[in-house]
């Protein structure tokens, strides 16, 4: 019991902090509900700015996590606490489709059941490390985009698991685009989706994305539609100038406003070139919408049973901004990672060992 | 007989003053009526059976005030008690002053004092059945009646809710003078009245006669001097609230009648304004049910906005910018006013004060010919951010074969309306000639729109010699002729009426017959004429997004009480709006039918894969 840590959520944050916490010596219990652990960096293939895979970073995480006790497929389901610290109930999720049962057929109703509670087990630590992370912004929900209603719009994260399978990325009729768009501030800074933040990595990444494309298909035309670029990190801005000098890559400023389809399956877009003052018109074959970040759907949840502040953007707010960014506020309760706001890898590796320090410390001393 | 005291003169200065002002009042509306209303007044006013149902309405609404009645009966009789019965005691006193005085013509006061000067005792037993104690048991039973409402009037001040308002008009200052002028005359009567009885032992009614009797007995040193003094409050609360009225809230008594003889002469509101406007403003009554009836009162919590505050501003001839462009336009005050007052075509006329020295630059649309076909289809603006919508529309075009044009595919023209709503007419009125002359040339029959703001202005603004149709009547009609056949989902839908389907072009049960064939519809709590608006109005100007937020938030709890499977609405910017927050799916109308189409369901399961998964492998 003394040396006890339940970690939530099992994402490149949860799994650094979970590591870094074992390897000072403490019992680590890392429950994740998916069945796999490594979140949004396993479905990603390479990184910004160098271009390093995105298997490695969760490789380097994994190594460090010999000693801790993973539980995946397990959906937190309630918290309490007590003298001795915390109890957390979780219910082991198994897909739908292994359990016998009639099987929906009504597509888009959004009612599908996908998991079904096989049991509850309970697990007791000392202290608690949140690290819920982040979810991406439901493209569908900029309808005039046409995510999941014109074949050729995808997201940033469709084409990461196309350039993870390693194949030529091509147009749902078959053909290589000739011309591609990148749409910036999907669902973030919109206030008419309510998300008035900034997303921040998704700038770099319509750069990175655009890079790759060219190297992929020199002749294509690529265009990124933005509103303003944040290359607010080292090498992000000598990225952004590799991609006009170096790959010939157009930065158009303008919101998209919105998308039609042509016959052919080409994607007619209506926005403004906001530095000409004229309205445009431009056909691409194909079309990629960089999605922001939301609150993980859990965060909402576990900050409920917790009775831990949130701010209207539905992140978790920690005890200080500044100083005490990885406190909740609750003894022996930690915060970590995305859950507390948009953040880009490396950011998040750092975080959590500050949390896994500052826990380590709080267990020593018994403050805070 | 005397016939005469100082103390009348109040009263009649007053009197003189306010027939001077209505007449004056009058003269002014009707003078500046533009010539085609001046002719239909004149015509109007000639024809007997007009005459008469103004005068019905006048009675039925300015004296019964059957609206009120059926708002809330408590409501009604407390405008009722005061309305007709001051009128009553007006016509019944004065039949009862010439019992005394056989001139058809008594100064006017001297029917309102007749207690002062008319005295008489009842001596005999049997002279309680004679005419003169009828009247004085008839006259004391108006006063009471009107005394009643008074009562109620002020428990209405604490407990508003029992009248069914929540929130009641927040009066300035100079129409709460007013109103207690109003409120003191009944009292002083009353006091007056029965004083003189009880002084000179008659005159009185089952009333005033026994309360007059108390009244000397309880007052020391009784005299003739204390009923002077409650003559003259009497005379001086009746001459000062004349004198007070024509610049306050009770204007709206004579102006109401006029307003109700203009419209049974069928004359409307003008684009522009005209003194009908004004004659509209001057009969709000500011009894503040248009306060309940608004979203932004009761759901964002913006109060100084209403109907009634705003034609407050025009009667004093400042409006407030954020008053004229802080409204949504959705028409429930108008829907919810007991005068019938066109709240949002005056709301409009201020917009376009505000709104028309904007100069906007449309030469970039071009012209050419869009083309022939027998059904034109315009999907407006706010479906190209839906664009599941026309895509639907477009299936079940084919489905049922119809040769069809979509007339803005690619370049989507503005079909006005957002521009009329924040008073840019001009600049809206060269999108409409732009657009009536592509819609022409396609030598349509029929324009079918999927957006109820594109097909108001249609019908209102655009004077096409051909059918207009928003897709929910369109789409019913198809089935109904058989050619598309329909196959139901048998999903729990609600329906939300639009704004400007609904209260703006009466269309609610078309919408509910197709939803009825093709899913099991339940009822919303606030619907049809009652219905909320989205939140998404475009009428609502300059209103911050966390305030629209609440809007939404607050018609969603309405529309989801029931948890539907869907929340089904025949607006492309009700979708769009209602889908930000709602947790439940919405859908449009055109999309249902789609969907109902049989075969259609299959098809549809097997590509409703990820996007990305469907770029070829």
């Amino acid at each position: 019991m003394e040396n006890t840590v339940i970690v939530i959520g099992g994402g490149i944050s949860g799994m650094t902090a979970s590591g870094m916490l074992a390897l000072q010596g403490m019992k680590v219990t890392l429950l994740e509900k998916e069945a796999e652990t490594g979140g949004h960096v396993a479905r990603w293939d390479r990184l910004f700015p160098d271009r390093k895979k995105a298997a490695e970073v969760l490789d380097f995480a994994r190594e460090g996590m010999k000693n801790v006790n993973v539980v995946t497929g397990a959906e937190v389901t309630g918290i309490s606490w007590h003298d001795k610290g915390f109890t957390v109930t979780s219910g082991i999720m198994q897909p739908a489709s292994s359990v016998p049962g009639p099987e929906s057929l009504i597509a888009n109703s959004g009612s599908l059941i996908n998991e079904i509670a096989a049991g509850e087990s309970n697990y007791t630590a000392r202290a608690l490390v949140l690290a819920m992370g982040f979810d991406l912004f439901e493209a569908r929900k900029k309808e005039e985009y046409g995510y999941g209603i014109y074949n050729n719009v995808i997201t940033s994260a469709d084409l990461e698991e196309k350039f993870k399978s390693g194949k030529d990325i091509l147009t749902s009729e078959g053909k290589i685009p000739a011309r591609i768009g990148f749409v910036h501030c999907v669902g973030s800074r919109d206030e008419k989706v309510g998300n008035l933040y900034c997303s921040k990595v998704c700038c770099v990444t319509g750069v990175k994305q655009a890079i790759e494309m060219k190297e992929m298909y020199p002749s294509a035309e690529v265009f990124n539609f933005y509103m303003d670029l944040r290359m607010f990190d080292r090498h992000f801005e000598e990225l952004y100038y590799e991609a006009q000098q170096k790959w010939g890559v157009s930065f158009i400023r303008g919101r998209l406003a919105e998308c039609a389809e042509n016959p052919d399956g080409t994607i007619i877009l209506k926005t403004e070139d906001t530095l000409t003052g004229k309205p445009l018109k431009m056909t691409v074959d194909l079309l990629v919408l960089l999605s922001g970040f939301v609150p993980a759907s859990g965060t909402a949840k576990i900050a409920g049973m917790l009775g831990l502040q949130r701010g209207t953007d539905g992140f978790v707010n920690s005890a200080d901004s500044h100083s005490m960014n990885n406190l909740s506020g609750i003894p022996g309760v930690f915060l970590t990672g995305a859950l507390k706001g948009p953040i880009s890898i490396s950011e998040a590796i750092a975080d959590a060992r500050a949390t896994a320090l500052l826990l380590a410390d709080y267990l020593k001393s018994g403050k805070p | 007989m005397i016939k005469f005291n100082l103390f009348v003169l109040p009263f009649s200065f007053g009197l003189v003053f306010i027939v001077y002002s209505i007449v004056i009042h009058y003269y002014r509306w009707i003078k500046a009526l533009p010539a085609v209303d001046k002719v239909k007044l004149a015509s109007g006013v000639r024809n007997p059976s007009k005459v008469l149902a103004s005068l019905k309405e006048i009675f039925l609404e300015g004296l019964l005030h059957r609206s009120l009645w059926k708002r809330n009966p408590l409501l009604g009789y407390m405008h009722m008690s005061f309305a007709l019965g001051w009128f009553l005691l007006i016509v019944v006193g004065n039949l009862e002053s010439r019992i005394y005085h056989g001139s058809h013509i008594n100064a006017p006061y001297y029917p309102i004092f007749l207690k002062f000067f008319i005295h008489d005792r009842l001596v005999l037993f049997f002279e309680i059945f004679t005419v003169p104690a009828f009247f004085r048991f008839i006259m004391d039973f108006i006063l009471l009646f009107v005394l009643s409402g008074l009562v109620l009037a002020f428990i209405k001040r604490k407990k508003s809710k029992w009248f069914g308002m929540t929130k009641t008009t927040n009066h300035s200052l100079y129409d709460r003078i007013t109103l207690s002028c109003l409120w003191l005359i009944f009292p002083m009567r009353l006091l007056a009245e029965s004083y003189t009885a009880g002084y000179f032992g008659g005159g009185g009614g089952f009333l005033t006669q026994n309360l007059g009797k108390l009244l000397v007995a309880i007052t020391p040193g009784s005299s003739e001097m204390i009923a002077y003094f409650f003559w003259w409050s009497y005379s001086l609360v009746l001459g000062l609230f004349f004198i007070l009225m024509p610049n306050s809230r009770y204007m709206h008594i004579p102006s109401e009648m006029l307003l109700i003889v203009f419209r049974h002469c069928g004359i409307q509101p003008k684009k522009w304004g005209s003194s009908f406007s004004s004659l509209e403003a001057h009969s709000c009554s500011r009894c503040g049910v248009c306060i309940d009836a608004c979203q932004l009162n009761f759901a964002a919590g913006i109060t100084n906005i209403q109907a009634v505050y705003f034609i407050r501003g025009l009667r004093e001839q400042c409006v407030p910018e954020n008053i004229a462009l802080t409204c949504m336009v959705c028409g429930r005050c108008q829907e919810a006013c007991p005068v019938g007052i066109k709240v949002d075509s005056l709301r409009l006329i201020k917009r376009r004060e505000i709104g028309s020295g904007q100069v906007s630059d449309f030469s970039y649309l071009k012209n050419g010919h869009p083309g022939f076909a027998d059904v034109v289809y315009f999907a407006g603006c706010m479906s190209h951010l839906t664009p599941s919508i026309p895509i639907a529309m477009e299936g079940i075009f084919k489905e049922a074969g119809v040769n069809y044009l979509f007339l803005d595919r690619s370049g989507s023209i503005c079909c006005g309306r957002p521009l009329m709503l924040a008073g840019k007419d001009k600049q809206a009125n060269e999108l409409i000639e732009f657009n009536k002359i592509l819609i022409r040339q396609t030598r349509a029959k029929l324009l079918v729109t999927s957006c109820p703001i594109c097909y108001k202005v249609f019908r209102e603004e655009y004077n096409l010699p051909i059918r207009i149709q928003h897709h929910s009547q369109y789409l019913l009609e198809l089935v109904k002729d058989g050619r598309i056949a329909l196959q139901s989902q048998h999903r729990r839908v609600v329906y939300h009426d639009p704004c400007d389907l609904g209260r703006g072009g009466n269309i609610y049960e078309a919408p509910r017959e197709l939803l009825g064939k093709i899913s099991d519809l339940v009822p919303a709590v606030k619907e049809c004429a009652d219905a909320l608006c989205c939140g998404g109005s475009l009428g609502l100007l300059n209103t911050p997004v966390k305030k629209k937020d609440e809007l939404t938030k607050n018609a969603l709890e309405y529309l989801l009480k029931d948890r539907p499977d869907i929340l089904v609405t025949a607006c492309p910017l009700c979708k769009k709006t209602f889908s930000k927050h709602s947790g439940t799916e919405v859908r449009d109308i055109a999309e249902m039918v789609h969907d109902a189409i049989p075969g259609r369901l299959i098809r549809k399961t097997l590509a409703a894969k990820e996007p990305a998964r469907l770029l070829a492998d």
